[in-house]
């Protein structure tokens, strides 16, 4: 078995659009949405989200055979809360403004429901490399996700991405005005609603009754 | 005592867990479907938290924080166990809902049938974690604004889980574009209900 074999490819490849765990499993909203107003705080979250869903899956993975059932959230919490605070702790020393704006969000990550759905539903039943590309899948599919809406809210909402103004000062002065709007957490629901909606416009087999 | 009723009026209405941070919103969005179930889980959060919450702090302020353990001598006044807190936090609501849950199984089966479900549910639900977390980067002044904190938080929440069902029963009589039905549609309302209740902002008593 190669290392990408067709079934470990549809593994890390699925999250992105069929299953992609923010829009159509609706998991890892509570983090998805608080944090998108800039662009940058998304991509930190992105990146710490990928870190530790893919090493919790590794490392519940290699336990599976030994966690007993009745015990396997409470040690599922506890792997995640460990790598949670590591990555915590890495980035309050080397990017400690975006941590400060992350704030608690950097924490829920440990009860992200993302996190929580594949340790039970994959990592359980998976051996590592597949729990590893899953994990690795699923964190990108949810970044993806963060990334558009904050691409969005920092352009409409500041004019600006990354901090680098985009939308040029002969705009101003025509009479352009940023939407103070998008900036609100409010806007960021709308959103997500809206990529829903061409999501499930292509998709029509997602479409609920 | 003025600022105790504060905390509580704010973090109903203006911190809103689900409208202003997003807190709980899985659970939100997954158990809306009808009123009747919707207000079980809600009272089963606002009671997790107000249990998880001050024993959370008290842990917080005598044994995390920078120099909290100073109650213990000399040696220990300079230690700071903060990087702990979410380990200690998640271990703690784990096990107290884990608790909860034997303690009303045995004494009341009648409010196991409505709330046990749910429970096991709960550990996980980002708002009571969150909510543990905000205590932690508020610095609250005593045990009683920690109380009246977590009532707030956990009675919004029910708030609003309560109005979005509400309003998702009616929903199913009117004509939504096939592709926002279900899922966007709740988004598209949540936001709008998050403006709604942006006109709180600046209520002080």
């Amino acid at each position: 078995m190669g290392l990408l074999s067709t079934g470990n490819k549809k593994v890390l490849i699925n999250p992105f659009s069929k299953s992609n765990p923010v829009i159509v499993l609706v998991l890892g909203i509570c983090s998805a949405l608080a944090v998108t107003a800039k662009l940058e705080p998304a991509l930190v979250m992105s990146a710490s989200v990928v870190v530790v869903v893919a090493f919790s899956n590794v490392i519940i993975s290699l336990l599976r055979n030994t966690i007993p059932g009745r015990i396997r959230i409470i040690v599922q919490l506890v792997v995640a809360a460990t790598l949670v605070t590591i990555v915590n702790e890495i980035l309050k020393a080397y990017a400690y403004d975006v941590s400060k704006q992350l704030s608690v969000f950097v924490g829920l990550i440990i009860t992200n429901c993302i996190l929580m759905g594949r340790l039970e539903a994959f990592a359980l039943g998976n051996k590592p490399w597949p729990a590893f590309l899953d994990g690795v899948g699923n964190g990108l599919g949810y970044g993806m996700i963060l990334v558009i809406v904050a691409f969005f809210r920092e352009l409409l909402g500041s004019g600006t991405l990354l901090g680098y103004r985009v939308i040029p000062q002969a705009l101003y002065d025509a009479g352009y005005m940023n939407n103070g709007l998008m900036i609100l957490p409010p806007m960021a629901l709308i959103v997500v609603a809206c990529i829903i909606w061409v999501h499930r416009a292509r998709n029509k087999d997602l479409q609920e009754n | 005592m003025e600022n105790i009723l504060n905390i509580f009026i704010k973090s109903i209405f203006i911190d809103n867990m689900v409208f202003a941070y997003f807190l709980g919103m899985c659970s939100y969005l997954a158990v809306s479907k009808n009123v009747k179930t919707a207000g079980g889980l809600g009272i089963a959060v606002v009671f997790v938290l107000v249990v998880t919450l001050p024993v959370n702090y008290l842990l917080e302020t005598y044994v995390l924080k920078a120099g909290a353990l100073a109650w213990l001598g000399k040696s220990f006044a300079d230690l700071d166990l903060s990087f702990l807190s979410f380990i200690i936090f998640i271990a703690v609501i784990a096990s107290i809902v884990q608790l909860v849950e034997m303690v009303i199984e045995k004494f009341s089966p009648a409010l196991y049938q409505s709330l046990g479900i749910f429970l096991p549910l709960i550990a996980v639900n980002c708002a009571i974690l969150g909510g543990s977390l905000f205590m932690q980067e508020k610095n609250f002044a005593g045990i009683g604004e920690a109380v009246s904190y977590s009532l707030g938080s956990g009675i919004g929440w029910l708030l609003a889980i309560v109005a979005i069902a509400a309003i998702r029963e009616k929903l199913q009589y009117s004509d939504v574009p096939k592709p926002l039905r279900g899922l966007g549609i709740t988004f598209i309302i949540t936001g709008l209900m998050g403006i709604a209740f942006m006109s709180f902002l600046g209520i002080k008593l």
